[in-house]
């Protein structure tokens, strides 16, 4: 079974009908793999684009990355078949696009029980995620956030919102702000993962750092990248500083010296220190680990 | 006896010393004091042919210091052919895309036979399909410069183009004279220079006669005996292009920072080193990720050789590399630095790689990354003839180098297309694995069991190795197996060691029907 909650940094979209880049997507890193049947893929190559995911995920191994898989709207012709396809194919997780309500979600998870049902899939093995892509999702976020167990994360939309918005993409973020907060406000709320949008200048590094830095300070997850060259700089701008990985260290210790002497106080230097700063310390040792910066020993 | 200044020399003492008397013995060549002497311009490529003595059955030679901007080789071949004149060795240093024209000098039998370290395009694509009844003889560039020095590649006539040159043929492919516009520089000639040094004439054809003297180093005039001026040698954009490309290629990028991990951590990364790149998106990337490393290691390297390049300049510039030894020059930025740069050097063919000189630069080098078609999981290399079994490349100084660097780095996709890189047995050798001792892929890096102390340094480091067979099985795991390619029985080309054995044979290639 899948892990619901995993490290999500980075999750790179790949148009599901480009075989070149869907053949070892994996080998730049990312986190996630989201491999795209929605709007990357006109609508007579639909059909092709399904059958060509379809073969990559149960030929092509891709190691331990998580496998996502856009599917079209079941309000579209497609969405149905995408669904079959990818719950046989053993796609982790299905991207739920342009959700605007709890309903949606309902009606998706009841389809692809239904098809594992089907297919002899213990019900409850795909996972699912929804983006958010237009004000009405915004507003019913929570909502949409709760309405299944298998939803692993909520996902904003810019392009689509900032359309639905009337409103302009902007270098300072000011037209997102509201969205994203009540993305990541309602993520925490339901106990599942906050993940930002695109940035789509493959060759402007900075703002996308920019962009990657307010967000990780919002308390995102991570973000979308279109380009194996933005794994790089969006795990950097993750990964923890040293300060706070000596830091969630002691922490750690401080729990294990607490747990081998049977006891539930965890103190350190006289202080005692709550649950949440531990599942905080813990935290920022994995992402320090899949950073690189220390070793898997620690 | 009086010489005629009125000094008293004995006739005998002349005669038994073989020499002559001042005044009255006087050679005949010796210049006139005070008299502009004749230059060495001729008024056509024409005429030079003519003068040249060029006929039928001979050697001619150029160079590919303009790459895929060339346009000498085919304005000269075009005016052999008006004149008539056949069955020659075609010996240039190189050959790319552009001289397409040759296949029809070929089918008319004005050439028959050719000598070259490459060929692409529509020239290659001809020859794999069996064009020519004497097969190719491909030579690298250290195995083609040491050919020529010791006769066994004699060239007749050189033709060789140039960017600037005076009237008395001291060429370059750099401009030193700012009142030249659009001077289409291509940087060092240093393949050229072996022409030069050896051929029995030589040519110098430019588009741009500068006043003696140009001292912009290249090709000294006293090597040379006709110069042309044409309207146009060649297209400097087009220098930068294909093999040398400057990549944005995320998979070549991520090969390349790979393999810098891989010199940094692998023993031969200290102050002092040496290094080449050789052509290639990932190989010629290395560069750029090696940087960070030397400046917080406070690494500086001794020299870069080999092919230069805009991001080597960099670094020399940075201060991070002293020396700069230039065969030739992958970029117009490279080209530049060398009239700009006094610790650019300039250096010929046998200066860089003569595999029978133990002075020559490759031996010299730490640290080499060259690029693979195929390499097999004996670690042996293809670098001329492509999954499809057309030859589409150049050995250029890919055995030269690895044999002579003490660390010799391969770089490739693990799989191009649906074509897998690694393979049981490349369908043409090129390089020896016996030399190659690490291969860096997008998938996994393996290093060669002869090495297993470069094996034991990366590993230390936290760099996983990965068996090469494993790296095969990978590749296969999602492209298959590929098919035998249908090579004919004919042999279409000979593929030379730095030498001048024979390692491998290419065959013609029947196309599928």
């Amino acid at each position: 079974m899948h892990m619901k909650q995993r490290l999500r940094r980075t999750m790179m979209f790949i148009p599901g009908n480009n075989p070149g880049m869907m053949r070892d997507a994996h080998i730049y890193g990312s986190d996630s793999l989201m491999f795209d049947l929605e709007d990357s893929v006109s609508m007579p190559e639909k059909d092709a684009a399904r059958m060509l995911v379809y073969n990559a995920l149960k030929t092509i191994d891709y190691g331990t990355t998580e496998i996502v898989v856009r599917i079209n709207p079941l309000d579209t012709p497609y969405g149905k078949a995408d669904i079959e396809a990818m719950v046989c194919a053993g796609a982790h997780v299905l991207r739920m696009p342009k959700t605007e309500t709890a309903q949606d979600v309902r009606d998706c998870e009841a389809y692809i029980a239904e098809m594992e049902k089907k297919h002899g899939i213990p019900v409850g093995t795909t996972l699912m995620m929804a983006a958010i892509e237009g004000a009405l999702g915004v507003i019913n976020a929570y909502d949409i956030a709760t309405a299944s167990d298998r939803l692993i994360g909520i996902a904003l939309g810019a392009e689509d919102f900032c359309a639905n918005m009337k409103c302009q993409r902007t270098t300072t973020g000011a037209e997102l702000q509201l969205a994203r907060q009540t993305l990541v406000l309602a993520a925490r709320a339901a106990g599942i993962d906050a993940l930002d949008t695109v940035y789509s200048d493959v060759n402007n590094e900075e703002q996308l750092v920019y962009e990657a830095t307010l967000v990780r300070d919002l308390g995102f997850d991570g973000k979308s990248v279109i380009n194996p060259r933005q794994i790089g700089p969006v795990h950097k701008v993750f990964a923890p500083a040293a300060k706070d990985i000596e830091k969630a260290r002691r922490i750690v210790a401080a729990l294990k010296e607490a747990e081998a002497r049977g006891s539930g106080v965890i103190s350190l230097n006289g202080k005692m220190i709550d649950k949440p700063v531990v599942i905080r310390a813990q935290r920022v040792l994995e992402l320090a680990r899949v950073s690189g910066i220390i070793s898997e020993e620690d | 006896m009086k010489n005629n200044i009125g000094h008293e020399i004995d006739q005998k003492l002349l005669d038994r010393m073989n020499f002559g008397l001042y005044g009255r013995d006087k050679d005949p060549r010796t210049a006139e004091k005070g008299k502009v002497h004749d230059s060495k311009m001729v008024a056509s490529i024409e005429e030079a042919i003519k003068r040249s003595g060029l006929r039928d059955g001979m050697t001619i030679s150029f160079h590919h210091h303009f790459r895929d901007g060339d346009q000498v080789l085919n304005q000269v071949m075009e005016v052999i052919a008006k004149l008539g004149i056949k069955n020659l060795k075609l010996a240039p240093s190189s050959l790319t895309a552009v001289h397409a024209p040759l296949v029809e000098h070929i089918k008319n039998g004005v050439v028959t036979s050719i000598e070259s370290s490459g060929c692409r395009g529509t020239l290659a694509d001809e020859i794999s399909h069996g064009l020519m009844d004497t097969p190719v003889v491909f030579r690298s560039h250290g195995g083609r410069a040491s050919a020529i020095a010791d006769g066994r590649l004699h060239i007749d006539v050189a033709f060789l183009g140039a960017t600037v040159s005076d009237e008395y043929g001291n060429a370059s492919g750099t401009c030193l004279d700012e009142s030249v516009e659009n001077a289409a520089e291509c940087g060092s000639l240093g393949y050229a220079k072996v022409d030069a040094q050896y051929a029995d004439k030589v040519v110098i054809i430019t588009n741009n006669i500068v006043a003696y003297p140009n001292a912009a180093g290249g090709i000294p005039g006293n090597q040379v005996d006709y110069v042309v001026k044409v309207d146009s040698i060649g297209d400097p954009a087009k220098i930068s292009a294909g093999a040398t490309r400057f990549t944005k290629n995320p998979r070549d990028l991520m090969i390349a920072e790979k393999a810098a991990q891989v010199i940094i951590n692998s023993g031969y990364f200290k102050d002092g080193m040496s290094l080449q790149t050789g052509t290639g998106g990932a190989s010629l990337a290395v560069t750029r990720f090696l940087t960070d490393a030397m400046l917080e290691q406070g690494v500086k390297a001794r020299f870069a050789l080999g092919g230069i390049t805009g991001q080597m300049v960099k670094l020399h510039e940075m201060g991070l590399i002293d020396t700069l030894l230039d065969v030739q020059d992958f970029d117009v930025e490279a080209a530049s630095s060398l009239r700009r740069n006094p610790n650019h050097h300039e250096i010929d063919g046998n200066t860089y790689a003569s595999p029978f000189d133990r002075t020559a630069a490759i031996n010299q080098l730490d640290v080499v990354i060259l690029s693979a078609l195929e390499i097999d999981t004996s670690f042996n290399v293809n670098v001329l003839v492509g999954s499809d079994g057309i030859i589409r490349g150049a050995i250029g100084g890919h055995p030269d180098t690895a044999a002579g660097a003490a660390l010799t780095v391969i770089v490739s996709p693990l799989i191009r297309g649906r074509i897998p890189c690694v393979v049981d047995k490349v369908s043409t050798l090129c390089t020896d694995g016996a030399l190659c001792d690490v291969l860096v892929t997008d998938a996994g890096v393996a290093v060669n069991p002869r090495r297993p102390e470069v094996a034991e340094a990366l590993t230390k480091a936290g760099i996983r190795v990965t068996p090469i067979e494993q790296l095969k099985a990978d590749a296969e795991a999602v492209v298959g197996k590929p098919d035998d390619l249908p090579f004919g029985e004919k042999v279409v080309a000979l593929v030379t060691a730095p030498d001048g054995t024979v390692i491998d044979v290419v065959r013609e290639i029947c196309d599928n029907d």
